[in-house]
């Protein structure tokens, strides 16, 4: 059977990388390039960038960091961040990107998932999800949490599933930056209602909350950074916990 | 030289990338006299199995492919246009390799998805092509149809059912995973490849 992923997220501005708690504060963790190598030698089963830069300057310092990345490192890796165009993908693609993510510009506009999964294949395309939960419901907010829509979360996925998208990596905006775990209910409901994978992400904070998303919420793959930036645990120590608690991990 | 067949069908960067990294010269062609005088040849290929094999056509490849002498290795739906026929499309292939590729059927209940994505095992390894590399190692996948079991499998792996995710025949080669992908595995694999 295909073995449980565990993804590394790297936030890019200005071709180094930032971590945000709840997308705030921001503190520089490093060389982008570098901690990705070390990820993967470490054991990362893929890596995430995600372009935080607002500016052309900082959108086009991110195009040569994906030729870079795609040239030194040796496991699969997915882009986002301000992708809104079919030609913004295709840039990404022809640099080396073996996925993009695409999020607020595909609320905005949800044929941009019909478009680049029809012209470069639905393995190409992640949907990044952002929810937050009102009275006990999930809405889809954009523009990295700030902004809420009416779209609800399981109508949202199961369209974008439709569309094409080949993955859907959710994030709770409730639960993220908090590390204080997933919320696995979400997950295994959207599991069951879903047939293309599912990557869990914002909230881990220990071993035991990304072994409950992966068993109890029947996510594919978990995606985290601050507890791998600043070397709580290595990806290496951290598969082998997960394979303790009998996870199919790559080791 | 390692000849990497240009026919049309997606990124070849990454596969250039790989071969980067492990120091091997290549060239990315379609010309019928650098392929036929390549020390290897490499027939990558992502998207849908009938456009690539109209793709092939179109160049006038088929044959030339078939009759190549040299060391070829097919990748992801390069191995399976050289397979008997794909349903992806419901396409005649190449038939280099005598069996048929078939689509993954989803069940939820027991945590088969589709496209088979992510990393898997090979078991059964079988060829100097995997010289060096353990049984059960861990490769890159990405797919939605496989190659069925056959003699000519020279390693299997399992999603949902049992498939050749590598195949060989005389010096045709072909991966159902992306060793280009597939980390230091991977990297030996195509290392491999090349010392055959």
């Amino acid at each position: 059977m295909v073995a449980k992923r565990i993804i590394p997220c790297l936030d890019v501005k200005d071709g180094r990388t930032v971590k945000g708690v709840n997308f705030l504060q921001l503190q520089d963790v490093g060389d982008a390039v570098e901690l990705g190598k070390l990820y993967a030698e470490q054991g990362a089963d893929e890596l995430v960038y995600l372009d935080i830069s607002a500016t052309v300057e900082g959108r086009n310092t991110f195009t040569s960091l994906v030729e870079c990345i795609a040239l030194n490192i040796n496991i699969p890796f997915t882009v986002g961040g301000g992708i809104s165009t079919i030609d913004d993908a295709a840039r990404l693609l022809d640099v080396g990107a073996d996925k993009i993510s695409i999020n607020s510009a595909a609320v905005r506009n949800p044929s941009l998932i019909d478009e680049i999964a029809s012209k470069y294949g639905s393995q190409f395309v992640v949907l990044a999800v952002d929810a937050k939960s009102i009275d006990g419901k999930y809405f889809i907010t954009t523009h990295g949490g700030r902004q809420m829509t009416e779209r609800e979360l399981f109508e949202w996925v199961r369209e974008g599933q439709e569309r094409g998208a080949g993955e859907i990596l959710l994030t709770s905006m409730d639960h993220d930056g908090t590390r204080c775990g997933y919320p696995c209910e979400l997950f295994a409901e959207l599991s069951e209602q879903l047939s293309i994978p599912i990557i869990a992400s914002g909230g881990a904070g220990s071993v035991s909350d990304i072994v409950d998303v992966l068993s109890k919420g029947r996510a594919d793959a978990a995606l985290a950074a601050s507890i791998f930036h600043y070397g709580e645990i290595t990806v290496g120590e951290l598969k082998k916990e997960l394979m303790k608690h009998g996870i199919n991990v790559r080791i | 030289m390692i000849a990497i067949i240009d026919y049309d069908t997606g990124n070849l960067r990454s596969v250039c990338n790989a071969l980067e990294r492990i120091g091997a010269k290549y060239c990315v062609t379609d010309d019928v006299a650098v392929i036929r005088s390549a020390d290897k040849v490499l027939l990558p290929g992502v998207g849908e199995a009938s456009s690539a094999m109209s793709k092939l056509k179109e160049r006038g490849l088929c044959n030339v492919i078939k009759e190549l002498t040299q060391p070829v290795l097919g990748i992801c739906i390069g191995m399976q246009l050289m397979c008997m026929h794909s349903e992806e499309g419901d396409v005649d292939c190449l038939g280099i390799f005598p069996t048929g590729v078939r689509r993954f059927i989803a069940d939820r209940e027991h945590g088969v998805k589709v496209p088979h994505m992510g990393w898997n095992r090979i078991n059964n390894l079988k060829s100097p092509l995997f010289k060096d590399i353990d049984e059960g190692a861990f490769v890159y996948f990405v797919h939605s149809f496989a190659p069925d079991v056959c003699d000519e499998a020279i390693s299997l792996s399992c999603n949902g059912r049992q498939f050749a995710s590598a195949l060989a025949k005389g010096n045709f080669y072909g991966t159902q995973f992306h060793p280009e992908k597939s980390g230091d595995v991977g990297e030996q694999i195509l290392k491999n490849f090349i010392e055959l």
